[in-house]
């Protein structure tokens, strides 16, 4: 029945925002302010998981492939063809699920108890076109130009690695690269990213937006907000792979 | 004019109160106590519409707030000021900024106009020189005052305030007191104070509701109050260690 209830409300709240998007002069501050706390501040993390994710990858196809008659290029293109249409955006939606779902649900948890969102609706504001619409617009913008910093970090970490490893010459890893790309991995990669952001952002809006009971209520909305991230970026990725693929 | 008319809300299967009927006439300082639980903010936030009823209505200037469509609701949003239990203020601005927040959205003004606005509104409740401080350098007295002055910014005519002196100390409560009677006289505003604070309602309102045992248990003025029988409420107010 909880259940029932949530996904209810969850609904209502992303029409709401929906709804109210067009009212772009009350939150346009709010979205600007969104797209550098999700999406620039985001960036050192993003980088760093890329970069390791495609260092680690290109030492262990390296390792896994050891048969000769196996061209080297084959690990360029294993590593980033992965990058491209799994990893980048699977990782960075897993890494922000915690980064940018755990704040928005905090924040807007916080205003929650605090009765900061009840003292928005009595001056006159629309709550959900304040505090819902941006952070989700930020989040759908965002997630795709953080999907392309993290395959472009991950094929640096693959090429770093090829380097120090000695597994492969650059050169070869580049050309695999090169030999298994199409665009339509990279749009693949994209939508991913702009469900991701979605998913993100609005599980995320709605955790913070009904927590209740203090302290504690924030912490639990706050973790539900990462964990309900995580798991409905696996199913989407699954869904999305079965459709697209 | 606000009309309170037979309202009854519950929350799934909990009854908070049933049939409660005010009237609050212009000028009017209502105070609405009762015990803990007893409903009172809930009754409150009625009024600005933040809560919908189970039934009932309630008439402002006759005109029945939960029948309004969004656009209409938010301009009658914009004619209530609120102060909020713990002032509410948005912890990411400072004070200054807190105050001038609906004026940046819901007015004209420029800039030197809303400097002008928020410094009248923060002179209003004794707070002249805040600067740049966020809410979390304010004391609880002056995070109140804060909140009032956000509340009285946009020239309200009704003020709602929830539970205006709870969580301060004797010395500033009657600040806040003298600031709600300063708020009714100089803006001529009709105010609705959420307490459980005698001292309060005895210095501040007009008519006293008093919500219990989920009902609008005794409803009249402060004279009637002080020579009433009605035996929850004088027990209620003997609790208060006030004598009337």
């Amino acid at each position: 029945m909880r259940l029932f209830i949530d996904v209810g409300r969850y609904c209502r709240l992303i029409y709401e925002a929906i709804r109210s998007s067009t009212e772009f002069s009350m939150y346009w501050k709010n979205l600007i302010n969104e797209m550098v706390k999700t999406g620039y501040d985001s960036l050192p993390i993003i980088m760093l998981a890329g970069f390791f994710t495609g260092a680690v990858m290109t030492i262990q196809t390296s390792y896994q492939l050891v048969a000769g008659f196996i061209p080297a290029t084959t690990i360029g293109s294993i590593v980033s063809q992965s990058l491209l249409i799994e990893l980048a955006a699977v990782i960075s939606g897993l890494v922000l699920a915690g980064r940018v779902g755990a704040r928005i649900a905090t924040e807007l948890g916080t205003m929650s108890v605090s009765e900061q969102i009840d003292a928005l609706e009595s001056m006159g504001f629309n709550s959900v076109t304040f505090l819902v619409m941006p952070r989700v617009l930020a989040g759908v913008f965002m997630f795709p130009i953080i999907y392309v910093t993290a395959v472009v970090a991950g094929l640096l970490g693959g090429i770093a690695s090829a380097l120090m490893t000695g597994a492969l010459p650059v050169s070869d890893f580049m050309l695999g690269a090169r030999q298994v790309f199409t665009p339509a991995d990279v749009s693949f990669g994209i939508i991913k990213s702009f469900v991701f952001g979605f998913i993100i952002t609005s599980i995320s809006c709605f955790k913070g937006y009904f927590a209740t009971g203090g302290a504690e209520g924030v912490g639990k909305a706050t973790t539900q907000a990462a964990v309900l991230s995580c798991i409905y970026i696996l199913l989407a990725d699954f869904v999305l792979a079965f459709v697209l693929l | 004019m606000i009309e309170i008319k037979n309202l009854t809300k519950s929350f799934g299967k909990n009854l908070v109160w049933k049939d409660v009927s005010i009237d609050i006439h212009p000028g009017e300082t209502l105070a609405i106590i009762g015990k803990s639980g007893s409903g009172k903010s809930v009754l409150m936030k009625h009024l600005n519409v933040l809560l919908y009823p189970d039934e009932g209505e309630v008439l402002i200037d006759g005109e029945n707030v939960f029948e309004m469509r969004y656009a209409r609701l938010r301009k009658l949003r914009q004619r209530f000021g609120v102060l909020f239990q713990g002032a509410a203020l948005f912890d990411s601005i400072t004070a200054f900024e807190n105050v001038s927040f609906p004026l940046r959205y819901f007015s004209d003004f420029t800039e030197q106009e809303i400097r002008n606005r928020v410094l009248e509104s923060l002179d209003l409740v004794n707070l002249s020189d805040i600067g740049n401080k966020s809410p979390a350098e304010l004391s609880g007295g002056m995070r109140k005052r804060v909140g009032l002055a956000r509340a009285i910014v946009l020239k309200p005519d009704y003020l709602l305030y929830d539970e205006p002196t709870s969580g301060l100390d004797p010395q500033t409560s009657n600040e806040i007191n003298d600031l709600i009677i300063n708020m009714a006289e100089t803006l001529d505003i009709t105010s609705v104070v959420i307490t459980h604070d005698m001292h309060s309602v005895l210095r501040v309102a007009d008519k006293v509701a008093f919500l219990d045992e989920q009902k609008l248990s005794w409803y009249g003025t402060i004279d009637e109050m002080k020579t009433s029988d009605h035996k929850a409420l004088k027990a209620f107010v003997k609790a208060s260690e006030y004598t009337i």
